[in-house]
């Protein structure tokens, strides 16, 4: 016996669904099997890891500022991945979207007023999105691999943002801990609800996720992106222009990371840090294709990794098992999703080695 | 299925006289893909010093039947016999083994790398360079293919490179040939050449299976045809006692039309005008384009004749405007100067293009119908696109219009691309341009792959549309289908363009000189010296 591939004729309508949610079943058995193999009950570990974030107006706060963040650079991405533009960079942009979005309350402290919050979003994005510019650049202008470059942008991001907290924007009033200065009220996001720390970045994920969602299927953009993404040659010859679209796809995907970025900084740790983010920028690209690079999926799929975050939290509080146990399980999530994505456009047969006839031949 | 195992076992079954050891027999071969049945109890046998035709449409199940025969697929039913005795051909490897070699349709040689390295990756064994390039220069004087094993092979000719597979085939002694298309790249002066190496080769008493959709080869050089049609062997006869019409019914188990070309009468205004047009190479295997000039009128259908890969995907791309020409007057559509403007713009002026590549250039695979007719028509106005918004319900009438008047044949209502078959595709992507009525059309290879019936329909579309006094271009390497159209026709050759000639005075053997590029007092000179720009 062996297992066959065989190409459907269409995409399954049934799996395009489908996919996740074996993906999802999939990690919930072998997390269960990996929570018994290091000695502790599944049920309740996988009760801990992925219910408990459920079940407080503490917590489902806490998954807003988490989810947040993931869907709205996993939006992006989502896109970006669509037109066949892989931008791997997302932490890096989100990383500049927070540094270029914080200088008006770090560098000009003593401008206090209205237009300082909206100021400091449209810098963040702008910021996100001149890092995005570069791979975007040098892929359409020398033909580099923007995998690589986008990734290699990260460190270089993380690396700048780390040297100007312990530098020149260092807290002059903060006993020489490696942190900004705390910003101001005009210059924080506010809660969206009286109950808890939920930010704003919430609402402008959802936004993001409907803006895109109605670009993706109904503009002629949208059409563009598909087209560059699955047949570029069928791109040029509909009138396309590659260049544009990568350029337009890192441009939109490194915006609305600035803007994760920014609302993260602003809303959630309001001052700047060595590190402002547990890797939202990765995770999403999880977000991504977990949520079949369609933005109404990415809200969910945000979700569920927010919650993978809480639940790690969670498992290392209860359980007392390392932080590392919630990378696993993104990891697991990725391998199953990309593995599950293979039904869509195949199916599983088994079939025999041999048929007896032939095998008997050879006499 | 009434013919197999019978002929197989008596070589006086049936109407044919047919002498030669059997060689290798196929008996009740099955093959499954999912839930369609690309041969169903399927059996040939081929025999020693017989060139045997295998003929049918695309789709029909021949190529899944050469892939088992020669061990690159495994049959789910059936059984192998090799001069009597069962077999297992499992692999290419052992279907050289037993003496069973194959020259491909597409080339599997390595362009950067000499004629005798190549042979000798194919070869078991290992021999020297020098001894292998003695072999080679043996075997290929020897059948009169000759060849120089130092060459690299992306500096010869498509003519060449198939010398190179044939004798690489050759040089492992095999007892059959396969051979897939082989005259699809040649002139016709290669083609005689490659015929005079079979007739020797069959001499020898080596078996030849030939696929071929070219009829008039099947008769003139074939001694036993065996006809497929929906992956079942639907007859047998002898190709010389019939006709290229008798055998083309066979294959598609109906009468077809005949294409009807009504007179083109005077030449009507200058639609399309290329004019001294010169672009480089666009790679190391691109091919330079030299100072081509055409002009066609209103009313008439040109062709371009040319073997593959001589610049007609580089003229397409150019007169199309997927690339753009250093001029603005090198291209002009009705008098309008487009040479720098993009493929919209062009199509806004009144042209449409058909490229060769159906899937993945003239049309998106996992998009649906409707949305490919957004992919050509967005930009030209046809109430698609409102202030950046696709007007789906629209794609939609005109997808169920272009199924109605052009007969796209489809399981469900619009299916994504890649679901439809060859013929159906095309008849789509055509529709999808004459559907807009255009005053201009290009099109590259209008019926490659094409089974016959919707071939004839392609070729009468395009004939009407020049009659009712649009201007049409083919792009061919089909000597029958550019008759069969052309009121004029010109010949490609190393990116030079020769005058279009009337279609009267044309013959075969002139296109077949002008192809290798010798021309004469009638075209430009400086012909023939063209060489690869870098």
């Amino acid at each position: 016996m062996r297992l066959e591939l065989e190409k459907r004729s269409e995409h399954s309508t049934f799996y395009s669904i489908a996919s996740p949610f074996i993906a999802i079943g999939l990690t919930l058995i072998f997390g269960a099997i990996l929570f018994a193999v290091i000695g502790k009950d599944p049920a309740e570990a996988l009760y801990i890891y992925f219910v408990s974030p459920l079940t407080s107006t503490w917590s489902l706060h806490e998954l807003a500022v988490k989810s947040a963040p993931l869907i709205l650079i996993g939006a992006g991405l989502s896109l970006c991945f669509l037109s066949s533009n892989w931008n791997i960079g997302a932490e890096g942009q989100f990383v500049m979207g927070a540094v270029f979005g914080s200088m008006m309350p770090i560098v000009f402290p003593d401008v206090q007023n209205t237009f300082v919050l909206p100021l400091m979003i449209i810098m963040g994005m702008a910021g996100g999105a001149a890092y995005a510019f570069i791979p975007a650049f040098l892929k359409t202008r020398f033909g580099t691999n923007e995998i690589l470059t986008s990734l290699m942008l990260v460190y270089v991001a993380q690396l700048f943002l780390d040297w100007l907290v312990r530098g020149p924007w260092r807290n002059p009033e903060g006993f020489n801990f490696p942190e900004s200065r705390t910003f101001h009220e005009y210059a924080i996001l506010p809660e969206v609800l009286e109950s808890g720390r939920a930010h704003y970045g919430a609402v402008f994920a959802v936004l993001a996720v409907i803006g895109l969602a109605v670009l993706l299927s109904k503009t002629l953009k949208g059409f563009e992106i598909q087209v560059a993404g699955q047949a570029p040659r069928a791109g040029r010859f509909g009138g396309f222009s590659a260049a544009k679209m990568t350029f337009f796809a890192f441009l939109l995907s490194g915006a609305l990371a600035g803007l994760a970025g920014i609302s993260e900084v602003s809303g959630a740790v309001q001052q700047l840090r060595p590190v402002v983010s547990p890797g939202y920028g990765f995770t999403a690209i999880i977000v991504a294709f977990l949520g079949r690079l369609n933005p109404i999926g990415v809200l969910f799929a945000g979700i569920l990794l927010g919650i993978s975050y809480l639940g790690g939290e969670e498992a290392q509080i209860v359980l007392g098992l390392s932080d590392k146990i919630t990378r696993v399980f993104q990891g697991m999530l990725l391998f199953f999703v990309l593995a599950c994505d293979t039904l869509i456009l195949y199916r599983i047969r088994f079939v025999s080695t041999r048929t007896p006839a032939l095998a008997m031949g050879e006499n | 299925m009434e013919t197999d195992t019978q002929t197989a076992k008596d070589p006086q079954a049936g109407d044919f006289e047919r002498s030669g050891d059997l060689l290798l027999q196929a008996q009740g071969i099955t093959k499954r893909f999912g839930e369609i049945l690309a041969n169903n109890n399927v059996s040939i046998d081929l025999r020693a010093g017989e060139i045997h035709a295998l003929l049918g449409e695309n789709g029909a199940g021949k190529s899944t039947l050469v892939k088992i025969l020669y061990g690159a697929l495994e049959p789910n039913d059936g059984a192998l016999l090799w001069r009597g005795k069962p077999v297992a051909i499992t692999s290419p490897a052992e279907a050289r083994k037993l003496g069973i070699g194959m020259v491909f349709q597409h080339f599997s040689l390595f362009e950067a790398l000499t004629v005798a390295e190549n042979i000798a990756l194919a070869l078991p064994g290992k021999l020297s360079i020098r001894e292998l390039s003695e072999r080679i220069r043996k075997v290929s004087t020897d059948y009169g293919l000759e060849l120089d094993p130092g060459a690299i092979v992306a500096d010869l000719p498509v003519g060449i490179r198939q010398r190179v597979e044939i004798v690489r085939c050759l040089l492992q002694e095999p007892d059959l040939i396969i051979m897939d298309e082989p005259t699809s790249v040649l002139t016709p002066q290669e083609t005689d050449q490659l015929f005079i190496t079979l007739q020797r080769l069959t001499k020898e008493g080596c078996a030849i299976l030939y696929i071929s959709h070219r009829l008039e080869e099947v008769k003139q050089i074939c001694h036993h045809a065996t006809i497929m049609r929906h992956g079942e062997v639907v007859s047998e006869c002898d190709p010389s006692k019939e006709t290229p019409a008798t055998l083309a019914s066979m294959m598609v188990g109906a009468e077809i039309k005949d294409v009807r070309k009504p007179s083109a009468g005077a030449p009507g205004d200058e639609r399309l005008v290329i004019e001294r047009l010169s672009a480089p190479a666009d790679g190391p295997f691109g091919v330079a384009l030299r100072d081509v000039d055409l002009t066609i009128h209103a009313g008439e259908v040109v062709a371009i004749a040319g073997i593959a890969a001589n610049g007609q995907g580089e003229l397409f791309d150019l007169i199309s405007g997927e690339r753009l020409s250093a001029l603005p007057e090198s291209v002009r559509i009705d008098g309008q100067p487009v040479g720098r403007k993009g493929v919209n713009e062009r199509r806004r002026a009144g042209a449409a293009f058909v490229p060769e590549e159906r899937l993945g250039h003239g049309a998106v695979p996992g998009l649906k119908l409707s949305e490919n007719i957004v992919l050509t028509r967005h930009g030209v106005n046809d109430g698609l696109v409102r202030a950046g918004f696709v007007n789906r319900s629209r794609a939609a009438e005109l997808e169920k219009k272009i199924k109605k008047n052009y007969d796209v044949r489809m399981s469900h209502d619009d299916p994504e691309a890649r679901s439809l078959s060859g013929g159906n595709l095309q008849k789509f992507v055509v529709g999808r341009e004459l559907d807009r009525n255009p005053g201009v059309i290009v099109i590259n290879q209008p019926t490659w792959g094409v089974d016959a019936g919707a071939a004839a329909t392609i070729r009468q579309e395009l004939i009407d549309l020049a009659r009712a006094g649009s201007a049409v271009l083919v792009i061919s390497q089909d000597l029958d289908e550019i008759f069969e159209v052309a009121d004029r026709i010109a010949v490609i050759s190393r990116g030079e363009l020769s005058d279009a000639e009337p279609a009267e005075s044309m013959t075969r053997e002139r296109i077949g000189l002008l192809m290798g590029g010798i021309t004469d007092a009638h075209t430009a000179q400086g012909g023939g010296a063209a060489t690869h720009a870098a």
